[in-house]
């Protein structure tokens, strides 16, 4: 397996073991600032992750992603203030909300490859927004949803604080990358990337493609759910912005910096993502200029993504 | 051989490209585990034929069947289910995939195990030990890991024939599997072909006409998409037709 063995090659196994070590000891030494960082970053790379089945394993080009994961935030929101359903309750709703909405969104995009697929999750991304935004007596509009109860008094955890919700964090997002990593290394995993490569020889092989790239899609879309709901507990309060274009573009950027179908590549981008955007929004408002410069600056300098940086000949 | 089903019956099978009729009411019968070549100049729509056979393109008219099932209106995915396999006159692979995951993927595309995602594939020995007894008899043994993009053109070929032989067809398909051969991987690759289990049809698209009489015992000869002659390899060559039109003068056919 040419690149699964390469995986860890070089620099990359240092540099993995640096990432383990800070991620499971660092947060006790931190201020709350960059615990709170932290934990955005290991919420969103589970989300980077599920992008990635999509758009670096199955080479579905997915700018709609991030309406997944808000449609399960809102779920947990929705269910929890104006419902006051129970914690798994609320989780399951969310997870169930996101994923049936990928099985039903699905049906369509499937159809569909390259840049149309690129531009119909991007259509169907910003139907789910403008809902989002403009159902107001179930989302609230502009003003979104607050009040979420906090993740310790919603599921009775006897342990409370910042430095406790980065650990559940970490949990969830440990369980959902071994499971991913499990499925790309599975013979439904290999499929993906046989569709990636080639499809019109996938077909003549047997395959039914439109099928596998549904359950992909489906797959990645229940994976963004789970950090839906846990962005949703993160910030007891969820917003159109969590659906819209600059969340998507964002989420694209984590896969293609961090490195396309590598699953730790995009972990990397996450972090890399979420720490630029906390300290130049410190400086400057122009958020969105700055994404654009460190999407063409990687391009440039690391066309693969971090991850595969001088990975050398093949 | 009258209750025997064939593998393959064209019933004047056409296809059009706007106004360009690349097969024209192609009739075609091929029995189980007979060696048959289609022959015909640059253009003459072979390729387009096995097209129409895989389903790769619909027949605008006429009939295919598999096996006795009318598989016409049938996709790809459902053909190659049928027993159905091909290559491809320009190379598809998986290029970034190493050689022992493109012939994984051949192995386990008719498996029902190809939907499980619990389980890494390699921990399936019997699918890995097929692939691997594969990938020696293709004489590819010891590239299993290199990246199929960094083969050799010779050893992407024979890598193409592996992953379509490793469903376990029982009709092949071969679009010009020797074009762009040295002669001594072209020999390598005759003997190759020679040694396909004989209970397997084959459907060889061939340009060298030596190489295409020493293969198979029938021949059909595709002339701007019709049918020009089909028959016993002896009969074709004697034909006068085949020879003033695709042999030219040289006439090396009937000896073949
Ligand atoms: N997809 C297509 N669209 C339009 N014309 C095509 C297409 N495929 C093949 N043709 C035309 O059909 C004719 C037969 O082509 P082909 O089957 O590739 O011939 P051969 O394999 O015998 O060399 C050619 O004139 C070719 O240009
Ligand atoms: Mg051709």
């Amino acid at each position: 397996m040419a690149e699964r063995s390469e995986a860890l090659q070089g620099w990359r196994l240092p540099v993995l073991v640096v990432l383990g070590v800070l991620l499971l000891a660092g947060p006790p030494l931190l201020t709350s600032y960059w615990v709170g960082l932290l934990t955005q970053a290991v919420i969103l790379a589970i989300l980077a992750m599920s992008l990635d089945l999509l758009l670096g394993y199955t080479g579905l080009p997915s700018l709609g992603h991030a309406a997944i994961f808000g449609v399960a935030a809102y779920g947990v929101a929705v269910l929890s203030t104006r419902y006051q359903l129970g914690f798994w309750t609320c989780v399951a709703g969310g997870i169930l909300a996101g994923t049936l909405l990928s099985a039903l969104l699905g049906l369509i995009v499937s159809h569909v490859r390259d840049v149309y697929f690129l531009m119909i999750t991007l259509a169907l991304g910003m139907v789910l927004w403008g809902l989002s935004y403009r159902w107001i007596p179930m989302t609230g509009g502009d003003n979104g949803l607050s009040g979420i109860p906090s993740l310790e008094a919603h599921a009775g955890l006897p342990f409370s604080g910042p430095i406790a919700f980065y650990y559940v964090a970490l949990f969830v997002f440990a369980v959902s990358g071994a499971l991913m990593a499990v499925l790309v290394r599975s013979p439904f995993g290999l499929t993906l990337c046989g569709i990636r490569e080639s499809e019109p020889r996938m077909r003549s092989l047997g395959y039914n493609t439109w099928l596998h790239c549904y359950l992909s899609y489906v797959l990645a879309g229940a994976f963004a759910s789970v950090s839906g709901v846990v962005w949703a507990y993160y910030n007891s309060f969820v917003s159109p912005t969590y659906l819209d274009l600059t969340a998507s573009s964002e989420l694209f950027l984590m896969v293609t910096l961090g490195g396309p179908a590598t699953l730790i590549g995009p972990v990397v981008g996450a972090g890399v993502i979420v720490l630029l955007k906390n300290v130049i929004s410190a400086y400057t408002a122009r958020w969105l200029l700055i994404l654009g410069i460190v999407y063409i600056v990687a391009i440039l300098a690391a066309p693969k993504g971090l991850w595969n940086l001088r990975r050398g000949r093949s | 051989m009258a209750d025997v089903v064939p593998a393959l019956v064209l019933e004047r099978v056409s296809r059009r490209f706007g106004g360009l009729t690349a097969v024209n009411a192609v009739s075609l019968v091929v029995q189980p585990g007979e060696r048959h070549a289609l022959i015909g100049p640059n253009g003459a729509g072979k390729t387009t034929l096995f097209n129409l056979i895989s389903g790769e393109l619909r027949a605008t008219d006429g009939r295919v069947r598999l096996f006795g099932e009318d598989v016409t209106s049938l996709p790809p995915h459902t053909r190659a289910a049928r027993g159905i396999a091909r290559t491809f006159q320009i190379t598809r692979l998986f290029p970034q995939l190493s050689v022992l995951e493109n012939v994984l993927l051949g192995c386990q595309a008719l498996d029902g195990r190809k939907f499980t995602m619990y389980r890494r594939l390699l921990s399936h020995a019997d699918l890995v030990e097929k692939a691997e007894a594969l990938i020696t008899r293709f004489g590819l043994a010891g590239l299993g890991g290199e990246r199929a993009k960094n083969l050799s053109y010779g050893d992407q070929r024979k890598l193409e024939v592996a992953l379509s032989m490793a469903g376990q067809p029982r009709l092949l398909l071969l679009d010009e599997p020797m074009a762009g051969l040295s002669s001594v991987e072209s020999r390598s690759m005759q003997a190759i072909l020679q040694k396909i289990d004989a209970s397997i049809a084959v459907l060889l698209i061939e340009h060298d006409m030596d190489m295409a009489f020493a293969f198979a015992e029938r021949v059909t000869v595709l002339a701007q998409g019709s049918v020009l002659v089909t028959g016993h390899k002896d009969e074709v060559g004697a034909n006068r037709a085949v020879q003033e039109i695709y042999l030219g003068t040289t006439g090396e056919g009937s000896g073949a």
